[in-house]
């Protein structure tokens, strides 16, 4: 440029003392506006779309976690009753029963419900004062089984009914199995409303960043013209929005964590009270599993890398259109 | 250095709004292109950026057929051509300085390595007082003149300028065409499009004049 510096009197520049001064100049700006309106707009619908998805996958790893609960602690534990019969010693026959249960790999542990256990079990339907051994009730014994190396239930069932024939074991299968229906249906229907919530949060952030790359076509023509290559307009505008998604669903996540923080915190603060008891009840316990955390953290992260990708489509298209145009000038509007 | 043969063009179905075109630019030339309005002269403009393909002849740009030319390697042939577009397409986000030396970014130079000589130009296109300002603060004429600078700053071969003057006063404009002159003399040919006959009056150069769609080469 020293030949220019050469004719610029002759150019007849606005020259002067203030001209021979180096100018200083700021730090240099990004080619893609960091903050306009429509980014602003888009990091709001991110975080809205995004708060939903982690609450909605936040709901159902809480569901997941709480119903695997209910079905690991039922089948966890096996009740042998013992209905009193004509000559039956109560008793002893108890102690059979448990020593036969726990000679049986896989049977963890075997505890006989003793009486006044029995009693303070049938209190609120007999009351306080009525007498056991003038009633035929039967007696139990609780056993609990190794989960990671289960009995074999029939060898199980032959074993007690071959030590004290009137036992019957109850191993809840019933239970379980109409459980486990249960909890399968809550996680599918929860997996179900998940996949909507996330579709059309994929939709909502698709549609939500072309509208926001919409007002910066004219960056990417001015680009395209002084010779920039697709690759690098894309990586200026992936870096711009990877930081909007970044910040809408981060900020949609967090908001997600803190509603399960504070509804467990709740919970843990107002235990035994009514309300808590009915909530309880209801939905679970509200504490979120660290599974939780990492679906949120997912969600986080495929929302980000969904506005990126979409604001790369959305530069390569546009390239491509300048370039159909220029193939093709029966498309332009002339003038 | 630009060879055009025989080339014509038309939007769709319409009537060919170039007709015919045969004629080069030289290496280190200066000309006028003009015609009245509506002429084709931006068409002409595009075809010569290559912005736009012929519907029929034939287009060499640096030795190359136009039409064989990838779409990769276009941004690539671009960054020896400059242009000033009629309507600027400045970035309004960024200031002077910023937008002169985007050419530079989009090529991947070190601003450390280009920041002495983009204000030398800024100089020499007398901004070197605006250096910081954003374009929506600069006059027609400060604007016309950070484009050219723009275009310019990577040292093209060749300097394609549509209506340069078509925005500021005569003294401006005699001072834009003193700059392409200069500009011309240290080596960058130079095709300027205007309908402004007191401008070409002012420097005696070859004259490519679109009647009809059909060039004329004074």
């Amino acid at each position: 440029m020293s030949e220019l510096r050469d004719t610029q009197d002759k150019a007849g520049g606005s020259g002067g003392a203030a001209q021979k001064r180096m100018a200083t100049v700021r730090p240099t700006a990004p080619i893609v506006p960091p903050a306009n309106v429509s980014g602003r707009a888009l990091i709001i619908v991110i975080a809205i779309m995004a708060f939903l998805s982690c609450l909605t996958a936040g709901a159902v790893t809480m569901v997941r976690s709480t119903a695997s609960a209910w079905q690991s602690q039922i089948s966890r534990e096996l009740t042998v009753q013992l209905k009193p019969v004509e000559g039956l010693e109560m008793d002893s026959a108890l102690e059979e029963i448990r020593t036969a249960a726990l000679a049986v790999p896989g049977v963890a542990t075997a505890s006989i419900v003793d009486r006044a256990a029995t009693e303070r079990l049938l209190s609120p339907w007999l009351g306080d004062d009525f007498d056991i051994d003038a009633l035929p009730v039967p007696r139990l014994v609780i056993l609990t089984v190794d989960e990671n190396n289960p009995p074999d239930y029939d060898a199980l069932r032959t074993s007690i009914s071959n030590a004290v024939p009137e036992a019957a074991l109850d191993d809840h299968r019933a239970w379980t199995d109409r459980l486990v229906a249960m909890a399968r249906t809550m996680s599918l229907l929860g997996l179900g409303i998940l996949g909507l919530i996330l579709a059309a949060t994929a939709m909502t952030v698709i549609f939500a960043t072309r509208g926001a790359m919409a007002g910066n076509r004219h960056i990417i023509e001015v680009l395209h013209f002084v010779g920039a290559e697709t690759g690098f307009i894309a990586r200026q505008f992936q870096k711009r929005f990877l930081l909007i998604g970044l910040k809408g669903a981060g900020i949609g996540g967090a908001a997600a964590s803190f509603v399960f923080l504070t509804l467990a915190a709740w919970q843990a603060m107002t235990r035994a009270t009514p309300l808590n008891d009915q909530a309880t009840a209801l939905f679970g316990r509200f504490l979120l599993p660290w599974s939780g955390y990492l679906w949120i953290a997912i969600v986080i992260a495929v929302i980000a890398a969904m506005t990126t990708l979409t604001s790369r489509m959305t530069v390569i298209r546009s390239v491509r259109e300048i370039d159909r145009l220029r193939a093709d000038p029966s498309l332009l509007d002339f003038n | 250095m630009i060879h055009f043969e025989n080339v014509g063009l038309r939007y769709g179905m319409g009537p060919e709004v170039l007709r015919d075109l045969t004629f080069d630019i030289p290496k280190e030339s200066f000309q006028f292109l003009t015609g009245p309005s509506g002429a084709g002269k931006t068409t002409l403009m595009r075809l010569l950026f290559m912005s736009l393909q012929p519907t029929r002849g034939l287009i060499r740009t640096f030795g190359r057929d136009i039409s064989t030319i990838g779409r990769e390697e276009l941004p690539l042939l671009r960054r020896r051509i400059g242009i000033v577009f009629q309507d600027f397409r400045l970035l309004e986000h960024l200031t002077t300085y910023e937008n002169v030396a985007l050419p530079l970014r989009v090529r991947g130079k070190e601003e450390a390595s280009y920041r002495s000589d983009v204000i030398e130009l800024l100089k020499w296109v007398g901004l070197g007082e605006r250096v910081n300002v954003l374009p929506p603060v600069l006059s027609g004429g400060e604007k016309q003149r950070v484009a050219i600078a723009r275009a310019l700053i990577d040292r093209p071969e060749l300097l394609l300028a549509d209506e340069p003057t078509g925005n500021v006063d005569p003294p401006m404009a005699r001072r834009i065409l003193s700059l392409l002159v200069q500009l011309n003399k240290l080596g960058t040919a130079v095709v300027i499009a205007t309908h402004d006959l007191t401008l070409m009056d002012r420097f005696e150069a070859r004259r490519m004049i679109l009647a009809d769609g059909r060039l004329e080469i004074i």
